[in-house]
């Protein structure tokens, strides 16, 4: 049977993701350049006896998906600037008392309102490090529609398996071009479900280690009776203060993701085996930096692209690897600097790394990555 | 027979929190008791408070429990009972936690009429953080962040519940403990959202800097600024100058929100 095709948006994509992987609930607060995600899901999940609820605001909007996660659906929402900064409250929330949950962020300009219609790759520092405290973080950050329906599905996928927070953060030209996508079938993408407790209601702890650092959730409302907090916890879900406890769970839910990096970390190599100008990019800006290379080659100087597709965790074992081999990093990116200051840390000061930063709507051009590979060459 | 509250609590998380004296154990006692009398399957009954002394009750109480962030109580317990409406919605909470930073989740929760049951401890105070003001201390009050008397209007619970769209509101009080029970069980056979404030005290952090010399004294005050609805009817408005009424103050019939979902999920299934 021929596969189904289509040319779509991008966050109708990754609206058709989620359902893919069995989303059942969405909770939001429309915003710029996001909405058309809410917008699909209100019309799809009735359809499948799912739920769409549209919030008071986007705190209001975390609560409710993370209520709903609590009673074992798979649950969604989605936002912009603004309205990210708003969810950072509950979504170290979500960190804390580890209930899955996906978080589309589409990234347009800020700090606040900033500019709702332009493109922008500035959030990425705030999905790691925006809401406050020690805690584990994952950020995909798709470069094509078909890309964001898949990373939309193995969003799903991380949150469920990890028990966590996952969030996809495509910049507002991914979410909003429209481009052919296919349609996997159903079965074809691995989709993951949380794991369902396997002791009996009296035994059951909602954080118990015996079973490894990803304890099983049960849902409410299934027979387990259980509790929930956003206070350090020990296992049995209940409040603690005792040092080792805390100590332990806190540890606990950074390393569940950082002894899982090669799971969760996904990225492309472009023409790297004999680069020496390495363009670091991603999203919107890494197809930019695919032309820039392409053209660069036909000039003959030999320029490869990292593309990074998980930007939490960050690739810190594959920059460092190509730090040792290369000449230089160029890191183009539509903000001031995020992504660059990563890439630096990894470098460890071997090699330079050239950032071409732009933050006025407009995205970055192959032009200017390319005169910049000729500068650095 | 004594009534067995045992059968409903989780022995190992006592004793609780909070001081003696304070109003917030009757309120739960008031809640158990309700529960008994209607029933409510444990495995099947969710209890979702914010933060601060009074939300955290559902700790104690051996259902399925969250404690959520200061003011979202709402908003949590409405995904709840969205993606599982035959569970039981129980919400409990603070005066503070309810009108101040859950104010915009309260009164989209009245609004939306989504049956769930919200219990509004009212001390007029923020106790658990050591009693600075709140949306509902009185005007005039002293509390640690108004030591020269609170210059704020409060908050009538009651009132802005009705306003906002809830279909069921009734008040209380810790001093007429018997009646608690019986207002909650009215309030949760309710279909639509209910509110249950109860007023209670909090003799640690508003009792002491507002010349209170006892608990006793400040149960005897709800007994003496409160009318029953009833009484109130034959009262003339001066006799009920500065009067707070109780009981169920107000209740009416209006679509629910979960049972107007399901009619989304049908029509949707004719569109194309
Ligand atoms: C976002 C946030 N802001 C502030 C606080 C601090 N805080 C904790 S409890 C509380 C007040 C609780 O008052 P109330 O709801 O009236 O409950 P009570 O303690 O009086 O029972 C405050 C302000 C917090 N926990 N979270
Ligand atoms: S501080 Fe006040 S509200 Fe908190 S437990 Fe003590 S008396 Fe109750
Ligand atoms: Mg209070």
């Amino acid at each position: 049977m021929a596969k189904k095709v289509a040319f779509m948006q991008g966050n109708e994509a990754a609206a058709q993701g989620a359902l893919y992987a069995g989303c059942t609930f969405f909770g939001g607060y429309p915003i710029t350049p996001s909405t058309e995600v809410a917008e699909v899901m209100s019309i799809e999940l009735p359809k499948i006896n799912g739920k769409f609820i549209q919030m008071e605001d986007e705190i209001g909007a975390m609560a409710s998906i993370i209520g709903a996660s609590l009673t074992g659906a798979k649950v969604l929402t989605s936002t912009s600037g603004p309205g990210l900064s708003l969810k950072q409250e509950l979504i170290g929330y979500a960190c804390i008392a580890e209930t899955p949950c996906v978080i589309i962020n589409v990234m347009r300009g800020g700090p606040s309102t900033g500019m709702p219609t332009g493109p922008s790759q500035s959030d990425v520092m705030c999905a790691k490090w925006g809401t406050h405290g020690d805690h584990a973080a994952i950020c995909l950050v798709p470069a094509s529609v078909q890309e964001l329906f898949e990373e939309t599905v193995r969003a799903f996928n991380l949150a469920e398996k990890y028990r966590m927070p996952v969030m996809i953060m495509p910049d507002e030209i991914i979410a909003h071009m429209r481009e052919r996508i296919v349609f996997p079938e159903p079965g074809e993408l691995e989709v993951i479900n949380r794991t369902a407790p396997s002791v009996p209601p009296e035994q059951y702890k909602p954080y118990d280690t015996k079973f490894g650092d990803v304890p099983p959730l049960a849902a409410f409302g299934s027979g387990y009776r259980f509790h929930v907090t956003g206070l350090n916890k020990a296992e049995d879900g209940f409040p603690t203060t005792k040092a080792a406890l805390v100590q332990a769970e806190e540890e606990r839910q950074v390393r569940k993701v950082d002894a899982n990096i090669d799971d969760i970390v996904t990225f492309e190599e472009y023409m790297l085996a004999d680069a020496e100008v390495v363009i670091v990019a991603f999203g919107s800006t890494s197809r930019s930096a695919r032309f820039a290379v392409n053209e660069a080659r036909k000039a003959g100087i030999k320029a490869g692209m990292f593309r990074i597709k998980t930007f939490w965790p960050f690739p810190d074992k594959q920059i460092k690897a190509l730090a040792g081999k290369v000449k230089a990093f160029i890191t183009p990116e539509m903000n001031l600097g995020m992504c660059t200051g990563e890439v630096k840390r990894c470098a460890e000061g071997k090699v330079p790394v050239v950032g071409i930063f732009r933050v006025d709507g407009e995205p970055i051009n192959p032009g200017q990555i390319l005169d910049k590979i000729k500068e650095v060459k | 027979m004594a009534f067995d509250y045992d059968k409903y609590l989780r022995p190992n998380k006592l004793p609780h929190i909070w001081c003696p004296g304070c109003g917030h154990g009757i309120v739960m006692k008031g809640l158990i008791r309700a529960i008994d009398t209607l029933g409510l399957e444990k495995n099947n009954t969710a209890i979702v408070s914010g933060i601060g002394c009074a939300s955290r009750l559902p700790g104690y109480l051996d259902f399925c429990t969250l404690h959520t962030a200061h003011g979202r109580a709402a908003a949590f317990a409405t995904g709840i009972k969205m993606a599982k409406p035959e569970m039981n919605v129980i919400l409990v909470g603070g005066d503070g936690d309810g009108t101040a930073i859950g104010g915009n989740h309260f009164i989209h929760a009245c609004r939306r009429n989504i049956n769930m049951t919200y219990i509004i401890m009212n001390n007029n105070i923020y106790g658990m953080t050591g009693g600075q003001f709140s949306p509902c201390t009185p005007t005039g009050a002293k509390a640690s962040t108004t030591t020269y008397g609170n210059p704020d209007p409060a908050f009538d619970i009651a009132k802005l519940a009705i306003g906002a769209g809830a279909t069921f509101v009734a008040r209380g009080t810790a001093y007429h403990a018997n009646q608690i029970d019986k207002l909650i069980v009215e309030a949760v056979q309710h279909k639509g959202f209910s509110v249950v404030e109860i007023l209670d005290d909090c003799p640690t952090t508003y009792g002491r800097r507002n010349k209170f010399k006892s608990v006793i004294e400040m149960m005897n005050r709800l007994k003496e600024v409160t009318v029953p609805i009833k009484a109130a009817e034959k009262m003339s408005p001066e006799q009920l100058q500065g009067k707070i009424l109780t009981g169920v103050l107000f209740k009416e019939e209006r679509p629910e929100y979960t049972a107007e979902y399901a009619k989304v999920i049908e029509r949707s299934k004719g569109a194309k």
